[in-house]
């Protein structure tokens, strides 16, 4: 775990070191105010909670997160530091929860500069904070499945472009799996328990019983997992090829 | 102690490492030569564990790269192939992330790192971002992470490519003085390197190996192994010494180059030559600069094996 914590370390400096960590964090905010005010209504609905806000973070994510999460191996693999860090007396394992880790620190802290909405709609009224917390916490967690899907998809290519497009894609098809338009192609002819089976996999549902305040182990046991099952096959994916 | 058991590699058809064992112990400076693609850097790759073999094994003082490959890399001090490295760290900064990784503490850690630092003459470069240094300071940024930690076995491929002729000197100073009490296995194409570091040469060529010898061993193969140069003062004698030397009984064949005014006599297997040819010389009033006797022509062994 020691080599985790000094790993996590170097990859959060290394944002820092270029525009990369600013850039983002810019447009990640510009695009979450963007969502809350003017796709959400956030003044419109005359409500004072941050619903238009979490609503469209799955969405914000899908792009956002490969963007940062195509590098993590890629990167390595081009530059071939990925040879210098295998060759480390590292665990395998140790590496990729690292920068995973790392990846979903900095995430955190993108999420975390958001407080001035929280601020706003406390002036504004008088929320349930109690449920914004627990959305923050969906929030974060959704980004971890997203991370870990991209963390995946970088291991697979030197090419981080292959790698951006990879992450949309499959992150892509696990939101969709809890959409309407996709389950109503099922409901017509499947049986129930498919269409529950897919709509489970899917990151909508859970998150959006999450943004709603109601925080259910299920819920949390899904992001858990799913992040845990694509972090392994990050490894399995790297330790068949170190030298791709 | 490096063992290397039957060690292959095979990608899809091709086999970049076939079936290659050896040996190598401490106080062993072991130069690792063959042609670009011949499997140098393949074989370095599954000895520090970033390769794994197809078939055979290998391990590091003890420690098999595969199934205990944790203690073999904590053994092991590896400088990769072009040495890289994370370009947006500044110098100090990576070197502390490897001392972080390599388990460096306390006291012995700011002593190991100022050892590096000054033995590769980091110190200027400390503070500049790995990204905006020249390919010298790179290669030994790479070499200083190799050694940080003090291995009892290192592993360097192409240490010392991309340097300049000073620079190389101070790395092979470098690898010698850290010969005495470790094992290490340097891979290059500069010959002359060989000579200068190495105690004992492998040549692999396609995957196998195809001479394992010391290095005078090695010139010994040559055909120019005993031969005598001589060059000529006055170029018109050129013709009439060709003719005298090549009548020498234990002379094979001579050699001429007339821009050079260079004459170059060949023994016949086994004889030796330099008494015969230097009597030649004073009998026939022949005037020469200069003449030696040859080792042998380490490139023209290279080429003949590997060809």
């Amino acid at each position: 775990m020691h080599n985790v914590g000094i790993i996590t370390r170097r990859e959060l400096a290394s944002y820092f070191a270029t525009p990369l960590a600013y850039v983002f964090i810019l447009i990640f905010l510009l695009l979450a105010n963007a969502f809350t005010f003017y796709l959400g209504g956030f003044y419109e609905r005359g409500q004072a909670d941050l619903a238009p806000f979490f609503t469209f973070h799955p969405w914000l994510y899908l792009f956002l997160i490969p963007a940062l999460s195509m590098k993590l191996w890629a990167e390595e693999r081009k530059s071939g530091s990925i040879e210098l860090l295998m060759t480390q007396p590292v665990k395998l394992w140790d590496a990729v929860l690292g920068k995973f880790l790392a990846a979903w620190i900095f995430t955190a802290l993108a999420l975390a500069l958001t407080f001035p909405l929280w601020i706003t709609v406390n002036y504004l009224g008088s929320p349930d904070n109690g449920a914004i917390l627990a959305a923050y916490l969906g929030s974060l967690l959704l980004a971890a499945g997203f991370l870990a899907i991209g963390s995946c998809m970088s291991a697979l290519t030197r090419n981080q472009v292959v790698a951006f497009i990879l992450g949309v894609v499959v992150c892509f098809a696990f939101l969709l799996a809890g959409f309407p338009m996709v389950l109503d192609l099922f409901r017509g002819w499947a049986p129930q328990a498919l269409v529950e089976a897919i709509a489970s996999l899917s990151f909508l549902t859970h998150f959006e019983s999450i943004v709603k305040g109601v925080i259910d182990v299920r819920d949390l046991l899904y992001f858990a997992m799913l992040a845990v099952f694509f972090l392994l096959a990050t490894a399995v994916t790297l330790d068949l090829r170190k030298d791709l | 102690m490096i063992k290397t058991d039957h060690l292959t590699k095979h990608y899809g058809a091709l086999k970049a490492v076939d079936d290659v064992s050896f040996q190598v112990g401490a106080g062993e400076v072991l130069g690792f030569l063959g042609p670009n693609g011949a499997g140098k850097t393949t074989t370095m790759r599954m000895l520090a564990g970033f390769v794994t073999p197809t078939a055979g094994s290998a391990s590091i003082c003890g420690h098999d790269v595969v199934t205990d490959a944790l203690a073999a890399k904590t053994a092991l001090g590896y400088l990769p192939e072009g040495a890289p490295s994370y370009g947006e760290m500044s110098v100090r900064r990576f070197l502390d992330f490897i001392a972080d990784l390599r388990g460096l503490e306390g006291a012995r850690r700011s002593a190991r790192l100022e050892h590096v630092i000054e033995n590769l003459h980091l110190s200027a470069v400390l503070g500049q971002t790995i990204d905006t240094l020249s390919k010298g300071f790179r290669r030994r940024v790479g070499l200083a992470q190799a050694i940080v930690h003090d291995p009892p076995v290192l592993i360097l491929d192409e240490p010392t490519d991309g340097l300049d002729p000073n620079q190389k000197h101070e790395v092979r100073t470098l690898i010698n003085d850290m010969a005495r009490d470790k094992i290490i296995i340097i891979s290059t194409h500069i010959l002359e390197e060989v000579d200068a570091v190495c105690t004992r040469a492998i040549i692999i060529s396609r995957g196998r190996i195809v001479a394992d010898d010391t290095p005078a061993g090695l010139a010994a193969r040559s055909r120019y192994h005993n031969a005598v140069s001589m060059q000529l003062a006055d170029s018109a004698q050129l013709e009439s010494a060709r003719v005298a030397v090549a009548a020498l009984p234990a002379v094979a064949q001579v050699e001429v180059s007339e821009r050079e005014a260079r004459l170059t006599a060949l023994p016949r297997p086994g004889a030796l030559i330099l008494p015969a040819v230097s009597e030649l010389a004073a009998r026939a009033g022949l005037k020469f600069k200069e003449l030696h006797l040859e080792a042998g022509r380490l490139d023209e062994v290279f080429r003949t094996i590997t060809a």
